[in-house]
């Protein structure tokens, strides 16, 4: 563990944290308020169901980030996923038997990250960057530029069901939430994830097996682009190479504005899941409001690199305000 | 160590998953029954009176492809000027990226908007059908216009021109170029384009009429929609047929790439060329007298023709059903087709009189 347990941390709340919260709330309360149309359970349900597929990828790409790690080829593992669910199903496959396949083959796809990341020993940020090609490439290699739309209602309709305004999936991603939350913060698997972004040397001499556990992560960065590709299939009731394209950034975003260092090490599940909430609140009561498009994305970037400036402007605040130590490494 | 503990339920699921499919499940088959077996015909619920008024202050929403482009532009600014005609709100809005599932959160925020109509061009023609089947259930009419979602998903489509009268019209232009006289040939995109082989098919079959006598088609050329492809075709046809008296490229990559290469070369103004454009592309061969006339339809006609369609239906004129009419402003009275289609008419010609009215 890095010397000043207190700050980076295994905690779940932080200032950053908490001023997410704040946000959350001051945004919510406003749009409620003041915005025609947001505050009756029909958005609410739609606005969740619209942040299922980022809120699960957000799940796992924390961990990959928070272990100093990025898996951008998240969005285009989705789409490969999408491409061969479709082609499985014009093949005639049952749909129960494609969507074990799906997962498997965005594990798969993990895998290949990780294996590069952690085997040949290749940055990450350039690894996903070219697998974000490659699987987007191969989903048009298998699927074309066809649509499949023919998919069972059954499953469709379950994508889009609700309990009361709560949507179905969002109890999925509750229930996944909740676990991902338990490993991240109170298992020796979540400590030993946070200990090895923050100093993977330190990590690797106190005996946490740094490569097996990244390795993992990215195989279950994978497999939830994967799962979160069915629930966007079924959710649109469209397979297509190109479904999901740019959600990784989305994704990304939402993980940054959450509290997680971009530099591995510290961040917090229940920040991040405020962040998707954030992200998804701003955007639907900005569009119900009839503001433009390019003000909303101006919004959103403006939030971003608020996410990133505001936690080091402290740090910097912190080195003026205290001499600097002798010997200590900048984390 | 203790990442395996959390990767064996994970596999146990999966293996579960797996073990129970194989028991059966739902295949492509299973579902196309089941949708065959409930397949009814599609209840037009209230009866229209083609004598109601449009009511006043209509909320009509225009969702393109994407915000920002040009082409779109025009089309729902031709919109929102007929919705001011009639009295009613128009506004665009809509993703800055025109992937298949953006439009969908703008459909759910036009239903809690309470619009009374959307007028959609479908980036993907299935996506946005759950969402637009719950606007349609909430009262909204919704017109599709420029590319069609699938039929349950909308009231009406207003399509921009038949695939008939984009064949027939391009050899009837360029026989006029030509004097009906002399070899012709086509430029069109991928040999198995399906939109391009339709419309070649209506051109050939064009061409059988006595008036053609004295034209044949010598070669259709495949430049694949690409700049570069189309412009060697382009150079090889001249090469093979140096005598060519038009040409005719139904796709606007085609005709650009076509009219870069006459403009540069000794057959300018010989050689006819005409085809699918957009004026913004084409309106410097046209000056240079590369090319007479090319057409597409007035995108601005197609907005203002969906947008009275939409006000029609909100104010329950009509109903949505073939045979119904109704009055589309300046453009006149139109006749609602088979499969709730409306044809906006034949493709407008751009030459060099009237290329400067139009900026898209």
């Amino acid at each position: 563990m890095p010397a000043d347990a207190s700050r980076p941390g295994t905690g779940l709340f932080h200032r950053w944290e908490g001023l997410i919260l704040i946000l959350l709330v001051a945004v919510t309360t406003w749009a409620s308020l003041g915005v025609d149309g947001f505050a009756n359970s029909s958005n609410v349900s739609f606005l969740l169901l619209d942040v299922t597929e980022i809120a699960l990828m957000a799940l796992t790409m924390t961990l990959v980030i928070v272990a100093a790690e990025i898996d951008l080829s998240v969005a285009s593992t989705l789409g490969l996923s999408c491409a061969v669910l479709g082609w499985l199903w014009n093949a005639g496959l049952p749909i129960e038997a494609i969507m074990p396949i799906c997962l498997v083959a965005g594990a798969l796809c993990g895998a290949l990250n990780g294996y590069l990341v952690t085997r040949l020993g290749l940055p990450s940020l350039a690894v996903t960057i070219g697998t974000f090609a490659l699987y987007r490439g191969l989903a048009y290699v298998i699927l074309g530029d066809q649509a499949v739309a023919d998919l069972p209602p059954a499953y469709t309709g379950l994508a889009s069901a609700t309990l009361g305004p709560i949507p179905v999936m969002t109890l999925l991603v509750a229930l996944l939430a909740a676990g991902f939350t338990a490993i991240l913060h109170f298992t020796s698997l979540g400590r030993a994830i946070v200990a090895l972004g923050s100093n993977e040397e330190a990590a690797f001499f106190s005996g946490i097996r740094v490569k097996r556990i990244r390795f993992w992560l990215f195989v279950a960065s994978g497999a939830m682009a994967a799962l979160a590709s069915l629930i966007f299939t079924f959710r649109y009731a469209s397979a297509r190479a190109d479904n999901g394209s740019g959600l990784e950034l989305a994704v990304i975003a939402a993980v940054l504005l959450g509290g997680v260092s971009i530099f591995g090490g510290r961040g917090t599940l229940p920040g991040v899941l405020m962040a998707v909430l954030l992200l998804g609140v701003v955007r639907n009561a900005l569009i119900l409001a009839d503001v433009a498009n390019e003000v909303l994305n101006f919004v959103t970037g403006l939030l971003l690199v608020a996410s990133v400036l505001a936690p080091n402007l402290g740090a910097v605040w912190r080195r003026r305000s205290s001499p600097p130590l002798e010997g200590k490494s900048a984390s | 160590m203790t990442t395996r503990t959390v990767w064996r339920p994970m596999a146990l699921v999966a293996g579960l998953a797996l073990l129970a499919t194989a028991c059966g499940g739902t295949t492509r088959e299973d579902v196309a029954q089941q949708a065959s077996a409930s397949a009814a015909a599609p209840a037009s619920s209230a009866a229209a009176d083609p004598n109601a008024p449009i009511k006043p202050g209509l909320k009509i929403a225009f969702l393109p492809k994407q915000v920002n482009n040009p082409y779109f532009t025009i089309a729902n600014g031709g919109g929102i000027d007929a919705a001011k005609e009639f009295g009613g709100e128009g506004k665009e809005v809509g993703p800055s990226e025109a992937s298949a599932s953006s439009q969908v959160s703008y459909i759910n925020t036009l239903i809690q908007q309470k619009q009374d109509a959307i007028v959609i061009s479908a980036n993907d023609p299935n996506a946005v059908v759950p969402a637009l089947k719950q606007a349609r259930d909430a009262g909204i009419k919704v017109v599709s216009y420029d590319s069609d979602t699938a039929p349950e998903g909308r009231d009406l489509f207003v399509n921009q021109a038949s695939a008939e009268d984009l064949g027939r019209t391009e050899v009837q232009l360029l026989a006029e170029q030509i004097g009906h006289k002399g070899k012709i040939a086509i430029l069109s995109a991928t040999p198995n384009a399906t939109n391009q082989n339709t419309w070649i098919e209506f051109m050939k079959d064009e061409l059988t009429k006595p008036e053609y006598k004295d034209m044949e088609l010598v070669k259709v050329a495949y430049g694949n929609d690409e700049d570069q492809k189309s412009f060697t075709e382009t150079q090889g046809l001249l090469r093979a047929y140096p005598d060519l008296a038009g040409i005719i490229s139904p796709t606007t990559v085609g005709i650009a790439a076509a009219a870069r290469y006459l403009s540069d070369s000794k057959y300018r103004g010989k050689v006819k060329l005409t085809g699918l454009g957009t004026p913004n592309q084409l309106r410097k061969f046209v000056k240079d007298g590369t090319i007479d006339g090319f057409e597409l339809w007035s995108p601005g006609d197609l907005g203002y023709l969906a947008s009275y369609a939409a006000a029609a239906l909100a104010s329950g004129q009509i109903s949505g059903a073939e045979g119904e009419k109704f009055k589309a402003g300046k453009l006149g009275e139109y006749t609602i087709g088979a499969g709730g289609e409306i044809l906006l008419g034949k493709p407008t010609v751009f030459t060099k009189d009237n290329i400067d009215d139009f900026d898209f």
